[in-house]
């Protein structure tokens, strides 16, 4: 037995050693297959990558549409605004916002026309106006990004025109196809677009606003759907006419709308109104390209200074430089202090810069975060998790980065993004509207609630509290940066504020009381019948009113002794109580389209009434004389006189309260040192050709932020083996031990 | 063998159907096509035309599961649930409510999914049974005692703990492997080994407690005493014969998630940024996307039954008692 045992304890060192060996080699492998990946170990990007011209930025969700008709979400703007053209942009320096010509030779000229076609002054009254005609000359000699659709054989025909199922089966994006080429841009490519927004199989956002205004639009959809009916299949919109736009010549095209509609010139800066190729939409148009994802709604072609090279929405979307886009140069003026901020360093020099832009997907924020600070992201927004690491704040509010990012050569660009948040109350509501016949002493006492309501409930606390004060207590509808907004005493809502010592000071719960108890409502109790008064605030789980949220705003309305009870839902349901107007008291939100007024006062239009008319007015918010002055505001040109009637807009809105004024979202974004030219503005989408990266300072960086640390896997090794040893030396003790104990003369007891 | 799993795939059809009824109907009780069409088209502008015009193009304007209007059998195939959940029995997918193809995304998918998963399977596996294996030989000692505590802290952690501990301290602190991301080919190693071995950290606890417990209950059997008394060593003992014995019920747990591995793992791919299946699922229930939903809910149905059936077979393999009739 002893001899048995013995065994496996006399080979026990060549098969440790081997063991050891094999570890030993494990562990070289390892360190040489990281090594082999460069001086840096945790570099995410191919090593061939390694002091390019490339941008490095991360998106969170992934693009729905891509396809110029459709695309309508701020994720897909970063994508498709670099690739397409439309004819206006807005100046990447100069704020307030300043339209400027895009593709377009100049900025288009508007015409109007009276009923019998004769031409009419632009400072015409509007009810005269019958039709107004904007006509678009675009600079000639702009050429496509190279691609597949353009391909011609020597007879001169589109190669890439009639392709069966096996000429695609080995296709999976137009890279694979082996020829390209381009072709001028031309005013018929506009025209073609417009068609499509009738598509009925491309659902465009929207198509009811401008079907409003343009001619044969809905005519063209209907002749669109019986011709699907009949063929099913791709559609070409070529085929048929369209009342409201022709093509003048090769560079020139001319649309006209119904009426007057100045705002219309800001839908041409979106790609809504780019140029999209009849080749490209038939190209896509080919039997067997939808099964293989090959659509412009994955793959956009434009004239734009990127081009779409990579797209995996759920991995990443890579943005290269289109060799063919026109000569375009950096601007030379800006706003105040932009010459101060380096902004205006690159003047004149030709755009874009960077030679390709890779964005990778990031679900979580832990990583993406993480990510920027090693250096492998240029830029990247501030979340409520990192706040604190990246900003302190000082005693008087104001903002200033953190040592850490200091140190590491980080900025910090902030600006006020147009957009809104708000508690809107449902004006359909009895308590808090006064419902939909409301007397005029009902209306009265619903007015005076909603008054007590707005001063009680705090949002400079909410600000700081929830948003770490990334956000502008709102006085009304209108952003500041956008016309209409005015700063000063004369921007307060005078019902919610008191001007004290030149700043903007909340009027006391003392007046909120006395209001509730004008309103009918004395300590928050009925003053007939003792019933306590009841606010439900409807919201959706995970939204601005989730449980902390919640809280806080039942704690306001505590202060004045009104109940308040939270009704949470899904959000499909909130939507329907909205539309349907069974809510009391809900946040909204509004992401301006453009920077224009009537974008932001028409969320208080009547005709615009979420129940009755499926608008855009949450509230369902209506006064006559408000509705009668935003007729006349939205066709008046910007001036003291357009100011003057927003001036008694807001005064309206503000005395009836149908919105608690939320807050104006602050936009906070962290840039690195080595990245120039980064403007933040969020209605300028088209920015990424004016941003300039110093790549070798971007490198040391990388250098000195990612030295690897090896010492710990050594460390590691050795922890393993301690703790193998005792299970070691007690296998050896165990297969060395006997059934009975043995004395020294070999014999058992 | 053969009639017993084409028994069992007879079974498997009734099966489906019942999971695809359940399916169409508890996200129709959630989501209205009105409700994705107001998704698709952006909440912003969609007018009723708009998403009427949505829901014609999309096939969402037809009945639910009888349509009056038709004749024939017409008015049970001409209906939504016959559309959209019926032809996925010929593996006719469709396409997601964006226009993409849901079968090509899924194979672009299942890639990624499956280097993270596989590895972290099998090594896993390794892992935990070797552990469980090794507390056996250990039993009743000390280090059977603190091998036990270690388990228990070990599951008693969550594995968000160990996923964002796991990339602070090897991604940021020591700057070994990228802490996000991923690459096709030979450099996928240095975007796996993180999420792998985190992976196979998170699951050591339980599995290896589960393991013991099973090896342990082979190891007082009467052939182990036979196998000691025979004079073979305790590691023989315990990997050559008590494993071997011990396997249906390790089977029982293991095979039938083989199959599942395709569908990938939530948490691990969101926060490595790995493009698998793992949160194609969510993104389509949060984009209320009902082509991805049932495409995704059927083949996980179809991977787990297979697995079943897979379990099943192993059985037989691993012990030769076991007849399938």
């Amino acid at each position: 037995m002893n001899t048995t045992r013995s065994k496996p304890a006399a080979s026990l060192p060549p098969r440790r050693g081997v063991r050891s060996l094999r570890r030993l080699g494990g562990l070289c492998m390892l360190c040489a297959m990281m090594s082999a990946c460069g001086p840096v170990l945790n570099d995410p990007y191919p090593a061939a990558e390694r002091g390019e011209n490339i941008l490095y930025t991360a998106f969170t969700q992934q693009p729905k549409h891509l396809d110029p008709v459709q695309s309508y979400s701020e994720d897909e703007a970063s994508f498709l605004y670099q690739v397409i053209e439309p004819p206006l942009q807005y100046h990447y320096l100069k704020r307030p916002y300043v339209l400027e010509a895009g593709v377009a030779d100049q900025m288009p000229s508007v015409r109007l026309y009276d009923a019998a076609g004769r031409e009419l002054p632009a400072d015409s009254d509007p009810a005269k106006v019958a039709s107004s005609v904007i006509e678009i000359r675009i600079r000639p000699g702009i050429l496509y990004q190279p691609h597949p659709a353009f391909a011609r054989d020597d007879s001169g025909a589109l190669r890439y025109a009639a392709l069966g199922a096996e000429a695609l089966r080995a296709i999976r994006s137009p890279v694979d196809f082996a020829e390209t080429a381009t072709r001028e841009l031309e005013a018929g490519d506009f025209v073609h677009q417009i068609k499509r927004l009738a598509s009925p199989h491309l659902h465009s956002p929207i198509f009811e606003l401008i079907a409003e205004y343009l001619p044969g639009l809905k005519k063209l959809q209907a002749q669109l759907l019986a011709e699907a009916r009949e063929t099913p299949g791709w559609v070409d919109v070529g085929r048929f006419e369209l009342e409201g736009v022709e093509v003048v010549d090769r560079y020139t095209y001319r649309i006209r709308l119904k009426g007057i509609y100045p705002q219309f010139l800001y839908w041409l800066t979106m790609p809504f109104f780019g140029p999209v190729p009849p080749e490209v939409d038939r190209f896509f148009g080919q039997p067997g390209m939808a099964e293989r994802n090959l659509s412009l709604d994955r793959w956009p072609v434009g004239t734009g200074p990127y081009m779409l090279v990579e797209n995996n929405p759920n991995a990443r979307m890579v943005l290269a430089r289109n060799p063919n886009y026109r000569h375009d140069t950096y601007p030379c003026e800006g706003a105040p202090g932009d010459a101060e901020a380096g902004l205006l360093d690159d003047c004149g020099k030709v755009v874009p810069f960077v030679d390709k832009v890779v964005f990778s997907r990031e679900r979580e924020g832990i990583p993406y975060w993480n990510k920027f600070l090693q250096g492998y992201y240029d830029a990247s927004g501030v979340s409520s998790d990192n706040f604190d690491q990246a900003v302190t704040m000082t005693s008087h509010g104001e903002v200033n980065l953190s040592e850490d990012m200091e140190q590491k050569g980080i900025r910090l660009l902030t600006t006020v993004s147009p957009s809104i948040f708000y508690l809107a109350f449902n004006m359909l509501d009895p308590l808090v509207g006064g419902g939909e016949n409301a007397s005029a002493a009902d209306s009265d006492r619903a007015r005076k609630l909603r008054q007590a309501i707005s001063i009680a409930l705090d949002m400079e606390e909410f600000v700081s509290i929830f948003l770490n004060g990334r956000g502008l207590p709102a006085m009304h509808p209108i952003p500041p940066g956008v016309f209409g907004a005015r700063e000063g005493e004369r921007g307060i809502n005078p019902v919610v504020y008191r001007w004290v010592d030149g700043k903007a000071v909340r009027r006391s719960h003392d007046v909120a009381r006395r209001l509730l108890a004008e309103a009918g409502w004395p300590d928050g109790r009925n003053a007939r019948t003792g019933e306590p008064l009841v606010i439900h605030l409807d919201t959706t789980p995970g939204g601005l009113g989730d449980k902390a949220r919640s809280d806080w705003l039942a704690k306001q309305f505590r202060e004045l002794g009104v109940q308040f009870v939270v009704r949470p839902t899904d959000w499909n349901r909130f939507q329907d109580k909205v539309r349907l107007g069974n809510g009391q008291l809900f946040f909204f939100g509004w992401n301006a389209d453009y920077p224009d007024p009537e974008n932001l006062l028409f969320l208080l239009y009547g005709p615009q009434g979420k129940v009755k008319y499926q608008g855009q007015n949450a509230s369902n918010y209506v006064n006559a004389e408000y509705d009668a002055l935003f007729d006349r505001m939205k066709v008046m040109p910007d001036g003291a006189q357009r100011q003057a009637v927003i001036d008694r807009m807001i005064a309206i809105i503000q005395r009836d309260a149908p919105w608690v004024f939320g807050f104006y979202p602050k936009s906070y974004s962290l840039q690195h040192g080595w990245v120039h030219n980064r403007k933040p503005g969020s209605i300028v989408r088209n920015g990424l050709k004016y941003q300039r990266l110093d790549v070798e300072a971007r490198a040391r960086a990388r250098m000195q932020w990612n030295a690897p640390v090896r010492w710990p896997l050594a460390v590691l090794v050795l922890a393993l083996l301690v703790i193998a040893l005792p299970a070691f030396l007690h296998w050896r003790r165990h297969e060395h031990a006997t059934a009975v104990r043995v004395r020294a003369t070999g014999r058992g007891d | 063998m053969l009639a017993y799993v084409l028994r069992r795939l007879l079974y498997a059809v009734p099966i489906l159907l019942g999971v695809n009824l359940l399916t169409f109907l508890l996200f129709f009780v959630v989501n209205s096509p009105d409700d994705m069409a107001r998704i698709q088209i952006g909440v912003k502008r969609a007018t009723p035309e708009a998403i009427e015009r949505w829901k014609v193009d999309r096939g969402y304007d037809k009945p639910m599961f009888f349509n009056e209007a038709e004749r024939g059998t017409a008015k049970l195939t001409d209906t939504l649930f016959f559309d959209k959940s019926l032809r996925m029995f010929a593996l006719d997918f469709g396409r997601a409510d964006d226009g993409r193809d849901i079968a090509s995304e899924i194979l672009e998918r299942m890639g990624p999914s499956l280097a993270i998963a596989v590895p972290t399977f099998l090594l896993s596996l390794f892992a935990s049974i070797t552990f469980a294996l090794l507390l056996v030989f250990f039993r009743a000692s000390y280090l059977d005692f603190w091998g036990v505590v270690l388990c228990v802290a070990m599951m008693s952690v969550s594995s968000l703990f160990y996923i964002i501990g796991g990339q602070w301290l090897v991604s940021k602190l020591w700057a070994l492997v990228p802490i996000s991301g991923y690459a096709g080919g030979l450099d996928s190693f240095r975007f796996l080994v993180l999420p792998v071995l985190i992976s196979v950290i998170a699951g050591l606890g339980s599995s290896a407690r589960w393991y013991r417990t099973i090896f342990l209950e082979e190891i007082s059997r009467d052939y182990v005493r036979t196998a000691r008394a025979k004079g073979l060593s305790e590691l023989a003992v315990l990997f050559r014969h008590v494993l071997r014995n011990a396997l249906i019920p390790v089977l029982t747990g293991v095979v039938v998630v083989i199959p599942l591995l395709f569908m990938g793992s939530l948490l691990v791919e969101s926060f490595f940024a790995i493009p698998g299946l793992g949160s194609y699922t969510i993104d389509a229930i949060n984009a209320q996307d009902f082509g991805v939903v049932r495409a995704m809910v059927f083949i996980g149905s179809v991977l787990y039954i297979v697995g079943l059936i897979l379990t099943d077979l192993s059985y037989t393999l691993v012990d030769p008692r076991v007849r399938l009739a």
